[in-house]
């Protein structure tokens, strides 16, 4: 990756988002600016001079994606108090909740995928004998 | 002594601190994580947090000021959502092909997330405003909070609820997709998106490229679809109840 290829796929990116603010601000969307600005950079990804730039520049965000959580969650934790409050039965219908939708969500697209292959997953655990 | 004291007053006002902390608190978890062969329970976002919530609750320090310097981080969230377009290009015609059955798996399973929680909430007694703050949780944390807001519950509570819906899922859903035997990468990928929005998809991410977009694919999907849906479907619930 050239320094070039940092500074033009980095403004791209935030071009794609500014882009996607107004867009979604003068079309009354519903959508976040970024979601919009994803499903742009989607559509503009066609073109190959672009590609060149954008793909290293994104596939080195997307390496430390979980790192720019590290903020709000911090604030989480800090703001306890205010799940303090109900906190038990908050966090168990939180935790529960989570697992069904988990499953829920696994569960359909596996059923609806028939075609795919059996992939393993590199953390599953190997099968066990029938 | 004093000296110390001073610098320390003087450095943990400034926007560094927050950022120096973040992130090498971070790389020292990303570190440890990866020395031990990134098992779930292991995640990095979890430690971080832990670790830099104590750190500023020990020394007193405010969350602005905190803030102050860990914005540079926060503000990359939304090029980092933009770039997830460039995975969902690579795998753009599996995608057109798979379309319908993503799309269902994203309604049936954002629904169920949104649903129970609100249901479960209900039946332990938790108040109206809670429920309504629960609701969205499956979203990532600034479009939850405009959600609640619509819903008329309290935005913060609804952002924290976001932020620990993304570590539970992360953290545990690895295990519960082993349990229930689902491996195959994009089926686990995706599952962790939409339930557990960024915070899952960079687990997933972390774990398999092919999971990882269609994490990112499944947190875009989330978004719009409760974006659209629950401002109606939440209020027809709770009426329910």
């Amino acid at each position: 990756m050239t320094p070039a290829t940092l500074l033009r796929g980095l403004s791209a990116l935030l071009l794609c988002q500014a882009a996607g603010e107004l867009l979604a601000r003068a079309l009354h969307w519903p959508l976040p600016g970024p979601v919009v600005g994803m499903l742009l950079l989607v559509a503009l990804l066609n073109w190959a001079p672009l590609r060149a730039t954008v793909a290293p520049v994104a596939d080195g965000v997307l390496a430390h994606l979980s790192l720019l959580f590290v903020p709000v969650g911090v604030g989480v934790m800090v703001h306890l108090g205010l799940i303090a409050q109900h906190g038990p039965r908050m966090l168990l219908a939180l935790v529960l909740s989570t697992w069904v939708g988990l499953a829920v969500t696994a569960l359909v697209l596996r059923a609806l995928l028939p075609s795919v292959q059996p992939n393993v997953h590199p953390n599953a655990q190997p099968e066990a004998p029938p | 002594m004093t000296d110390f004291v001073q610098l320390w007053v003087y450095l943990s006002a400034t926007p560094l601190f927050g950022l120096t902390a973040t992130l090498a608190t971070y790389a020292l978890a990303d570190a440890a994580s990866r020395r031990l062969g990134q098992p779930p329970w292991a995640n990095p976002v979890l430690w971080t947090v832990l670790l830099l919530g104590t750190l500023l609750t020990l020394s007193g320090t405010p969350y602005p000021t905190y803030f102050s310097g860990a914005q540079f981080i926060h503000f990359l969230l939304g090029p980092a959502v933009v770039a997830l377009g460039w995975p969902l290009w690579q795998r753009r015609q599996q995608l057109r092909q798979r379309g319908l059955a993503l799309l269902l798996a994203a309604l049936a399973g954002g629904l169920a997330a949104a649903a129970s929680a609100v249901l479960i909430g209900a039946a332990l007694g938790l108040p109206g405003d809670v429920l309504r703050s629960l609701a969205p949780k499956s979203v990532t944390a600034p479009v939850a909070m405009g959600i609640a807001e619509q819903l008329g519950g309290v935005p913060a509570l609804a952002a924290a609820m976001a932020v620990l819906t993304g570590l539970v899922g992360a953290v545990s859903g690895g295990y519960l997709l082993d349990a229930l035997r689902l491996r195959q990468p994009e089926v686990r990928g995706f599952a962790l998106g939409t339930v557990s929005h960024g915070i899952g998809a960079a687990r997933a991410m972390q774990v398999h490229p092919e999971a990882g977009a269609y994490a990112g694919l499944a947190l875009g999907l989330q978004v719009l679809l409760s974006a659209l849906l629950l401002p109606w479907l939440a209020p027809l619930l709770l009426r329910l109840l």
